[in-house]
């Protein structure tokens, strides 16, 4: 249907505070991509936050030390993926395991950010799946951080805008992977379609049940549509031992009573105020005080002096 | 305060300068809201200078707000507090929505209804700066946490409805019930308009100017 160069898979299908753009996860299409995030070979290096630094042109400027591996601490304004270390006691084996997870956006198919947005235009959604910020049109409110389910927008302080991964939308178009894809050395992270990234992900689940992770299996959450950066988890029966991935994430049910039924009830409610005033005024006429009352108050003014 | 015969003074210039700040801030603050509110609204953010400066600018008018309500909070809450006859007014609300004021008692300087929304405009705006405050994420972002915030964002936009409607109960108020306006403009009513909507204030009012016309 696109009518310029722009390839079929970034036409942006939903647009933040636009009509129809509010609700429902994106449909399934084979035009959906994907980034499949494999923790089982994931080594630590952080190639990958180096390289999202370098692509896209940020500098994270040197932190502190807080005696963990996570640096940084958190995900910023410049870091849209931070490596998040996690040492768990395995309590079947008793083996003490090193989880490793890549934490950033996950583009989701029914984004909470887009959804909370008030600002037209400012987050989009892309026929293949990403979601994505645009600083134009960005208000730096900070409501996308709230309607987010993973905890991933970050407002920057000097331009007040959000800010977040892009899944390389601008290398995506030109038919290459993201950056981080490309720097890992291990291939822990690969990129595809979402129906390649799926088929894959069952080869690595089956090895690693051979392996004796009977649990193994993906992390694609139905509660937010599923997204289009996917973790094949060892641990998939429990998400939250990987730094808290949520294990049913959705939009807050508290965002979706402030953007659903309050946002169409609000206004509502103030349009039959104010059709009750003009209703009431055509019935009763002006409230008009007399030519009595007027002698009335006057007598008990005189009466005083 | 020797007023002109027939008039009676409502207000003094400062508690009008006060009431108008108050009205203008709450006005611009509903507008600028309202434009974040609601997409088909955003337009409003035109009248700020875009979208990026309505949100910056917003919880300033707040700020301004605060400081201007609390001028008006303790000037008028004497006044404003419950007695008698304000469920006696209540009692009589048909009546007085039908303007027949000869059987709605005789009231002093505020009716129930006005009362109402002195105490509801309170209590809102207390709720709206707290709430406010907890979404300023320009400034105070790490002070809570996100759920918390979503609670504030959620609880701010249904305080700001209600303030909004009260806000158009208070101005269809002092348009329906004509003669109100100059309170607030020149400051004085005709002793009719306080004969008819509240006579005990006219009659204390007298007495006391009875009393410094003979002292
Ligand atoms: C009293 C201090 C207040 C503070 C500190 C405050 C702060 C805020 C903040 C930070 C926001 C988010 C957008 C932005 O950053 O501009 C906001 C949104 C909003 N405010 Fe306020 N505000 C205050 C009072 C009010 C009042 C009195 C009203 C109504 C008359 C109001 C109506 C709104 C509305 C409708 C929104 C949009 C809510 C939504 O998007 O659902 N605010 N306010
Ligand atoms: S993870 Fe958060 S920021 Fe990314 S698409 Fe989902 S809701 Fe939006």
């Amino acid at each position: 249907m696109a009518t310029s160069s722009v390839p079929s898979t970034l036409e942006i299908v939903r647009k933040s505070a636009t009509k129809g753009g509010i609700t429902g996860a994106l449909q399934p299409s084979a035009n959906e991509v994907a980034k499949l995030i494999d923790v089982s070979k994931c080594i630590g290096c952080k190639a990958c936050q180096s390289a999202c630094l370098e692509w896209n042109d940020k500098v994270e400027p040197v932190g502190i030390n807080h005696g963990v591996y996570d640096n940084p601490i958190d995900l910023t304004e410049n870091s849209f993926t931070v490596m998040r270390f996690t040492e768990w006691d395995n309590p079947m084996t008793g083996d003490l395991e090193w989880l490793i997870r890549k934490d950033g956006c996950m583009h989701c198919a029914d984004p909470g950010c887009l959804a909370a947005c008030p600002s037209p235009g400012a987050i989009v959604q892309y026929a293949n799946g990403i979601v994505d910020f645009d600083s134009d049109n960005c208000i730096g409110c900070g409501y996308c951080v709230k309607g987010c389910p993973f905890n991933v927008p970050r407002i920057s302080k000097v331009e007040v805008k959000a800010t977040k991964c892009t899944l390389c939308v601008d290398r995506v178009g030109v038919g290459q992977g993201p950056a981080c894809a490309k720097a890992c050395p291990t291939q822990a992270i690969t990129f595809g379609t979402k129906e390649a990234m799926k088929k894959q992900a069952d080869t690595r689940i089956a090895d690693l049940k051979s392996r004796g992770y009977d649990q193994a299996g993906l992390y694609d959450p139905p509660g937010v549509g599923g997204t289009h950066v996917m973790y094949v988890l060892h641990h998939a029966d429990q998400p939250q031992i990987y730094a808290n991935l949520p294990k049913d994430p959705h939009i807050s049910r508290v965002v979706q009573a402030w953007k659903g039924i309050g946002k169409i009830g609000g206004l509502g409610l103030i349009g039959l105020a104010a059709v009750a005033g003009f209703v009431h005024h055509a019935v009763m006429g002006a409230n008009r005080v007399t030519a009595e009352d007027e002698k009335k108050g006057a007598k008990v003014q005189e009466d005083q002096v | 305060m020797s007023g002109t015969p027939g008039t009676v003074s409502r207000y003094t210039a400062p508690a009008r300068a006060n009431h108008w700040v108050t009205a203008i801030s709450l006005v611009l603050l509903a507008l600028s809201g309202m434009s974040l509110f609601h997409p088909s609204l955003f337009f409003l953010t035109n009248l700020f200078g875009g979208g990026a400066s309505t949100r910056a600018i917003h919880p300033w008018i707040g700020v301004v707000l605060v400081v201007s309500f609390a001028g008006l909070f303790f000037r008028f809450v004497r006044l404003n507090l419950p007695n008698a006859d304000d469920s006696a007014w209540m009692r009589a609300l048909p009546a007085v929505l039908k303007g027949d004021e000869e059987r709605v008692p005789e009231i002093g300087k505020y009716n129930a209804g006005q009362k109402l929304v002195f105490w509801g405009m309170a209590l809102l705006i207390l709720v709206l700066v707290i709430s406010g405050l907890l979404i300023w994420d320009q400034y105070f972002a790490q002070y809570s946490r996100v759920e918390t915030k979503r609670y504030a964002a959620l609880i701010h936009a249904i305080g700001a409805v209600v303030v909004i409607l009260i806000l158009i109960a208070h101005v269809y108020a002092a348009i329906w019930v004509r003669g109100t306006i100059s309170a607030m403009t020149t400051g004085s009513v005709t002793a009719g308009w306080a004969w008819r909507h509240h006579r005990k204030w006219l009659r204390e009012e007298a007495a006391k100017e009875g009393r410094a016309g003979k002292a």
